[in-house]
């Protein structure tokens, strides 16, 4: 992350901070008693400062991370004491056809949903970084979705998509639509319905990031750029996108993470039904324990968890490559890898949702898939290194 | 002559397009408005009526009998300001310690506290729910949401990029005048960091109200209900789900405290936002 520019400082003897990385390196004469006193009492003062926060923290959030890898090997249910059980977790899950499907409908909802709301945002971004009358009012209302609570969106959203008595259905009426979709009623139409309404709640967050990245690239280099003749596309593509690298880097790591996740909009719009249409992975993972008919199998949900955590560590890992290699001079054929590797990631999920080998297993696609991005890292890695 | 014309025209499809895009946004609040301003039977009738024949303004006072709103904003604001107060605290003090004391080991663990934004919560809530069961958090009041919400990485996030833009000169005339590290905190760091506390007590305090899962999980208990796990069971309630317009009334109540502090702290959202962004 970010190391300051600013210098880290010790109290009163700013000398001794040289030991530990800072620039008054080549003054300190090496480890002495003094330092290694200073350097104790930093550390006690230091902690004294995290500490209120990190007790909470780590009791809360790093000790369940690290429990939940020990947890998905064994066959806790709340009741008995653990046993490891292994992969056996996870071999009961792949067989497992409601959880495959979970897999497909949270795909299903996340790639449609990080892509609508991500080119929403920019636009919308970018519409409304102009000198535009009103311009303060369309950035509130774009907001205002984002920080309602998911209670009272889902009510109005279930009425106006309410298949007789809904507006929705009134307004494709009118428009000649003659079977207009049932929407959260119909298991074709509620995970679009669940699109929609999370597109709605999230674009305007999104906005905002991309906004505050672009208010960061100078506005002289459009001006530059219109006096050499470019026109508003290539103003877009060599100035905007590349300006906005950072910003988008970080906002498609969220979108993906927050597309996978995906629950409580689904839990108060139509949990998970109707049948199981819109069953996604942290839905099952509720079910499993602490839901209406939990069977109350942690550990089992617990491999559930594992594999959500590895789909997001996945995207996070790939986005972090393709920002590393971004500014990178690359050979032309250095991006066919990743087009491949993704490939294979789509095959391997796809056979493992519809359970059907396609040549060889899913497994085997997932196995090249890692392979690419393996070769891609390295690669890049190399490139790097030459190039800096 | 031409070319302004076309700027006309141009800035003229804009607005309708801006404007259409507001009307999709704002259409479902409006809904909300009207819908809870209409008897209980009018809410579903076909054809449907956009605004009511005559507007029930009781239904606002009788969500507060019908259902335990009062019981249910008490908590919600409770857990709030606890959370809120909490997280500014522990937030900005950890924040300092990372920002202005330099010990071994600290990158590693504010790295380990930046990934934690990037692993869903989903992910690890049931490992979560057996440790303060464990521990024996679950089922005492609103514990365990003061205990989950208020120690996030977030608000440590945001207060120490804000804490690095504070010139250190001011730290070290302090310390040439005696002044301790904690008091440099509370005197220096702190008075400075206005904006910045105000976007995390904002943030912090919307997020807490309009949590949904961790009441879901760990209040079971009615008498400690917040605003969103009441109004869903009360929609979920048979007796509830006939009273319609009063559904929609508590909902716009839920969510007019919300609409307020937006409306008056706004920069200070976008702010808070804008910066949890620039990490890049």
């Amino acid at each position: 992350m970010s190391t300051t520019a600013s210098a880290p400082r010790t109290p009163r003897t700013p000398r001794a901070t040289g030991a530990s990385g800072g620039r008054r390196t080549s003054a300190s004469p090496g480890p002495t008693r003094h330092h290694n006193a200073l350097r104790r009492r930093n550390t006690a003062l230091g902690w004294s400062f995290i500490a209120p926060n990190f007790i909470g923290f780590a009791l809360i959030t790093m000790v369940p991370i690290i429990l939940l890898f020990y947890m998905a090997f064994t066959d806790w249910n709340a009741l008995t004491t653990p046993n490891w059980t292994g992969l056996a977790n996870f071999e009961r899950l792949m067989r497992n056809t409601t959880f495959r499907a979970a897999v497909a409908q949270t795909f299903y909802y996340a790639i449609p949903h990080i892509i609508l709301t991500g080119i929403l945002a920019l636009a919308l971004a970018i519409l409304l970084n102009q000198k535009l009358k009103g311009v303060a009012f369309f950035r509130a209302a774009a907001f205002f979705p984002y920080i309602t609570s998911i209670v009272a969106i889902a009510i109005v959203w279930n009425l106006l998509f309410s298949p007789t008595y809904g507006p929705i259905n009134e307004i494709l009426h009118f428009f000649g639509v003659a079977n207009p979709p049932k929407w959260t009623v119909s298991s074709t139409w509620a995970m679009p319905a669940i699109i929609i309404v999370g597109t709605w709640r999230e674009m305007g967050y999104y906005m905002i990031l991309f906004l505050a990245g672009l208010q960061t690239i100078p506005r002289e280099l459009y001006e530059a750029a219109k006096v050499d003749g470019a026109n508003a596309w290539q103003r877009f593509v060599h100035i905007t996108v590349p300006g906005l690298r950072p910003t988008t880097f970080f906002v498609t790591v969220m979108l993906a993470i927050q597309s996978f996740k995906v629950f409580d909009l689904i839990q108060v719009m139509t949990d998970g039904g109707p049948g199981t249409s819109t069953y996604v992975i942290s839905y099952f993972i509720y079910q499993k324990t602490l839901g209406y008919y939990s069977t109350g199998e942690f550990g089992y949900a617990s491999a559930a968890s594992l594999v959500l955590f590895f789909i997001c560590l996945t995207v996070t890992v790939l986005q972090f490559i393709v920002n590393q290699q971004a500014d990178l001079v690359k050979p032309w054929w250095s991006s066919l890898p990743m087009i491949v590797g993704l490939v294979f990631f789509a095959l391997a999920v796809w056979g493992f949702c519809v359970g059907h080998a396609l040549i060889i297993g899913w497994g085997w696609y997932l196995v090249l898939f890692v392979l690419c991005f393996v070769a891609v890292g390295v690669h890049t890695s190399i490139l790097r290194r030459r190039q800096s | 002559m031409m070319g302004k014309g076309l700027h006309r025209v141009g800035k003229a499809v804009l607005y309708v397009f801006l404007v259409a895009f507001a009307v999709f946004l704002l259409v479902p609040f409006f809904w909300m408005i009207m819908s809870s301003l209409k008897k209980n039977i009018d809410v579903f009738t076909i054809p449907i009526r956009w605004i009511p024949q005559v507007f029930q303004w009781h239904n606002y006072v009788d969500i507060w009998t019908q259902a335990a709103m009062g019981t249910w904003l008490q908590n919600t604001l409770i857990l709030s300001v606890v959370v809120t107060l909490l997280q500014l605290l522990t937030g900005s003090f950890a924040a300092y310690g990372f920002a202005r004391v330099r010990f071994p080991g600290r990158d590693a663990l504010f790295l380990a506290y930046v990934a934690t934004i990037a692993v869903p919560w989903q992910a690890y809530m049931i490992p979560q729910f057996i440790l303060m069961t464990k521990i024996h958090l679950t089922g005492k009041g609103l514990w365990p949401m003061i205990v989950l919400q208020a120690f996030g990485a977030f608000g440590v996030f945001l207060m120490k990029q804000f804490f690095e833009t504070i010139p250190e000169e001011l730290s070290e005339s302090a310390r040439l005048d005696g002044l301790s590290e904690y008091g440099i905190w509370l005197r220096i760091m702190l008075p400075l960091s206005g904006p910045a506390l105000a976007s995390l007590a904002l943030l912090t305090f919307v997020t807490t109200w309009n949590d949904y899962m961790g009441p879901l999980i760990y209040l079971r208990n009615r008498a400690y209900f917040t605003i969103q796990i009441g109004l869903k069971t009360f929609q979920a309630d048979p007796q509830g789900s006939s009273l319609n317009a009063l559904l929609f009334a508590g909902s716009v109540l839920s969510i007019l405290p919300i609409a307020i502090i937006f409306l008056l702290g706004q920069r200070f959202f976008i702010e808070g936002i804008a910066t949890s962004g620039m990490k890049g």
